[in-house]
């Protein structure tokens, strides 16, 4: 199988280069980070992130044949070939594959993703109606891989102002959570010209979300919570 | 190289769950924590956890703790130290209920409660019938904790080293564990960090094995820090198979499956778990059920055109109950084993999956040791938790829904012990002088002109040893060639050498600093599992069928030095109530 790897090592390379590999698959090789692990055997310069291999820890975004995804959750079976493999756009590379995050972090913590209470807790459990906990499903299951925000021309233009996809997916996550207790704070917070508004709702973010889904809804909601409380 | 240093009151290696909820307690406390991650805090593998949290909040049913106890020491096959599954399974509800005040998304009952679901060998009044024990996120419970405890971390401000790997404890003249040694990926740097406290929470090592549920991080590297620092790694003979890896590909699927009402069956259609654990059937514990698996397959009833795997069923459970209860299963069976399981069975096979053994602690986390006529002194300013630990609350086999309480009541006890520690000694101890110099060593060689070996294919040797040598069922004959193999391979490891030189997150540097470790948890397995002559929880001879408490009621120590075999003994009495004395084990 035919492949076009994007390649930068910063001690040696004045400037990015693709490489071309060609490799043999085995059978058992089903996904696109198998076949990648076949060329690191033979390359071992090449550099990469990846660890649960299923499709859950969020390290190996990448961009693959011209559009975001999870290397272990991409069957070999429907790629084109050369297969095009390029770091996720719009953030520094640091090397080959590997991006740095800094940024997207940064967003994404500015947004206090944590439950934020001032009544005391009970002895137990907080209760939670299932239709109440419903309203978490699509939110929680985020794996902050950041297929969404690179795919995201707003985020692109404006990463250090615009929260991008992921982040304003996990402000949605706790203003949605009828446990906590500061959605006006989690509001006011947004109510600003980038953090925001910079969304255009161009929907690239659901479109390659690995695990299907959708920040665009999630960043409608919350403008539907602003206008809510406006009248 | 000019090495730098850091100073921390207390150094954390491994940001999953046991990493993070013993960093929470501490930055809560006011000291000064790092916590080294080789990745971003919420890739760690506990995100992978699925099923649930075991604790008796009885929720849906009437429920104990007495009873959680009773069944995690059945389950641990009687090798479980009772102090330690006393304090666990008594802690339990209250860690669980932190939990949902930190703000896990548990599903909920009706009532509002947290939504419970029956696991294997979890029972009500002492193994009478299943009980709704497993706390549950959907099956993504281990995502929804993981990712509550680092965001609990970001409103405590604890401080991350991340893509940071550790290399080696550093230990004073007096074996006082004074700091780390670690390496920045990002930059290529070897930095020392000065610290009162150590804890290791780097998790398991199923990586040894070629068949694994494991990420690829999961390479023991704690283990490896320890036994190269002199540190015996108890009962490393213990994996735990779990019965359904999806055949081929190796990936988790969740014992809540089968909680939630799926079955296994055999190439005729027989649920063959009935024959097996007529009590338990399906949710017997799952040693118990691996064997039974592999007991088919060896009898000509597997499935498939190698007659290789069984199936899972689940069809029957209904689309609404798979897609409320199980939706991230639905989606690894259609992308790993092409199957939907809303209407076809999933091909299944046992799958190494949990390393019961580990460094040994007692439960605040303490690392201990023999010393003189003492055989569980504390070795000062070093703790283990979580995965790489061996408190020991599994013993020889874990119940599902155990690991992630786990690594939430020693994470939180080891951090409880440490803040109390760190009150009444403000000195840090001097770091001895050139303490990088092994480390630094170990780097060289990486690089070194002189011919030696590929990472990637020894690594490949030995995770084919393992397999082949301490698989579900052992035998005196394929363990003992097994260790003559891995310890020639663990020759081999010293000769590690990577092409690539860079400085710049150099993979494949770390790859091979990663195999090091593994090498060194495949030979304590293998020689471990040679010398245990008797069969306990999952540690299965063919050759000596049964369990033998009158020789081996006794933990395995497993020396690096001589590769040397030591035993101490099970605690058999728990804090406040009475002993449960061994019994033959049925489900």
């Amino acid at each position: 199988m035919k492949f076009s790897i994007y390649r930068y090592n910063p001690e040696k390379d004045s400037k990015p280069y693709m490489q071309d590999y060609e490799v043999v698959l085995q059978s058992t090789d089903r996904m696109l980070l198998d076949a990648i692990l076949r060329i690191k055997a033979l390359d071992d310069s090449l550099s990469l992130r990846k660890s649960c291999r299923e499709g859950v820890c969020g390290s190996d975004g990448m961009n693959i044949n011209g559009r975001n995804g999870l290397a272990c959750i991409t069957p070999l079976a429907g790629l084109t070939e050369p297969v095009v493999l390029r770091p996720l756009p719009g953030l520094p590379v640091i090397r080959d594959l590997i991006v740095d995050m800094s940024q997207f972090f940064k967003q994404y913590q500015s947004v206090k993703p944590y439950l934020v209470t001032h009544s005391p807790a009970p002895q137990k459990e907080r209760h939670q109606s299932p239709q109440d906990r419903e309203e978490l499903d699509g939110l929680y299951e985020c794996i902050l891989c950041a297929c969404c925000s690179t795919a995201c021309p707003s985020f692109w233009w404006n990463p250090d102002k615009f929260l991008g996809p992921a982040a304003l997916l996990q402000a949605y996550r706790f203003i949605a959570d009828t446990r906590d207790e500061s959605t006006r704070e989690r509001l006011d917070d947004l109510e600003d010209p980038y953090r925001l508004f910079r969304c255009h709702t161009i929907m690239s973010c659901a479109e390659v979300c690995p695990k299907g889904l959708n920040p665009t809804a999630a960043i409608g909601k919350i403008k539907a919570e602003m206008v809510k409380r406006m009248v | 190289m000019a090495v730098t240093r850091q100073v921390f009151d207390a150094v954390i290696v491994g940001g999953g769950g046991s990493g993070l909820r013993a960093a929470l307690q501490l930055s809560e406390a006011g000291h000064s924590v790092a916590v080294f991650s080789k990745v971003f805090p919420t890739r760690s593998h506990t995100v992978a956890a699925q099923g649930g949290v075991g604790a008796s909040l009885g929720n849906m049913q009437e429920d104990h703790w007495l009873w959680h106890m009773y069944d995690t020491i059945k389950g641990s096959d009687y090798l479980g130290d009772q102090d330690a599954i006393e304090f666990m399974c008594r802690k339990a509800p209250e860690l669980v209920y932190e939990l949902e005040h930190f703000g896990m998304p548990f599903d909920r009952n009706p009532d509002g409660t947290i939504y419970q679901r029956p696991f294997g060998g979890h029972t009500q009044n002492f193994g009478q019938n299943p009980v709704h024990r497993a706390c549950a996120a959907a099956d993504r419970t281990g995502h929804a904790l993981l990712h509550t405890l680092y965001q609990r971390n970001i409103r405590s401000q604890c401080q991350f080293f991340v893509e940071w790997m550790a290399l080696d404890l550093i230990r004073d003249r007096d074996g006082v564990v004074v700091g780390i040694v670690a390496l920045e990926m990002e930059t290529g740097q070897v930095v020392l960090f000065q610290a009162k406290v150590v804890v290791l929470a780097t998790g398991g090592a199923g990586r040894i094995y070629q068949s694994s549920t494991n990420a690829y991080i999961n390479t023991g590297d704690g283990l490896g820090m320890a036994a190269r620092a002199g540190i015996p790694l108890e009962d490393m003979e213990f994996w735990q198979f779990h019965p359904t890896g999806v055949a081929g590909a190796g990936i988790l699927i969740t014992e809540a499956v089968r909680g939630e009402g799926g079955i296994l069956l055999n190439a005729l259609g027989e649920r063959f778990m009935e024959r097996y654990a007529p009590n338990m059937k399906d949710l017997a514990s799952r040693d118990v059920v691996s064997r039974a698996m592999d007991q088919e397959i060896k009898e000509g009833r597997g499935v498939g055109p190698d007659k290789d795997h069984v199936l899972l069923k689940l069809d029957h459970l209904g689309e609404d109950v798979i897609h409320k209860r199980l939706p991230g299963i639905r989606e690894i069976a259609i992308k790993f084993a092409s199957v939907d399981p809303v209407r076809e069975p999933i091909p299944v096979v046992p799958t190494c999956h949990y390393q019961m053994g580990g460094i040994p602690t007692n439960y605040y986390g303490q690392v201990v040791v023999p010393r003189g006529q003492q055989h569980a002194e504390p070795v000062p300013g070093l703790y283990a938790i979580g995965e790489c630990a061996c408190v020991s609350v599994h013993g020889a086999n874990r119940l599902g829904t155990n690991s992630l309480l786990d690594l939430l009541v020693f994470g939180k006890s080891a951090g409880d012990h440490i803040s109390a520690w760190l009150k009444t000694h403000p000195e840090q101890r001097d770091l001895p002088r050139q303490a990088e110099t092994l480390s630094l060593a170990r780097l060289r060689s990486l690089e070194s002109d002189e011919p030696g070996e590929s990472v990637t294919q020894l690594g490949a040797e030995m995770r084919r040893v393992v397999q082949h040598h301490a698989g579900v069922f052992r035998t005196e004959a394929l363990l003992s060639e097994g260790v003559d193999k891995i310890r020639v391979l663990a020759q081999r490891a010293n000769q590690l050498r990577i092409v690539d030189r860079s400085q710049v997150f150099n993979t494949a540097r770390v790859e091979a600093l990663e195999l090091q470790n593994l090498m060194i948890v495949a030979e304590a397995t293998l020689v471990s599992a040679l010398a245990r002559q008797e069969s306990r929880g999952a540690h299965a001879r063919d050759d000596y069928p049964e369990r033998d408490d009158r020789e081996w009621l006794k933990h395995s120590l497993w020396y690096r030095e001589e590769s040397r075999m030591a035993y101490k003994p099970v605690n058999l009495q728990p804090l406040t109530v009475e002993s449960f004395e061994p019994k033959v084990r049925v489900y």
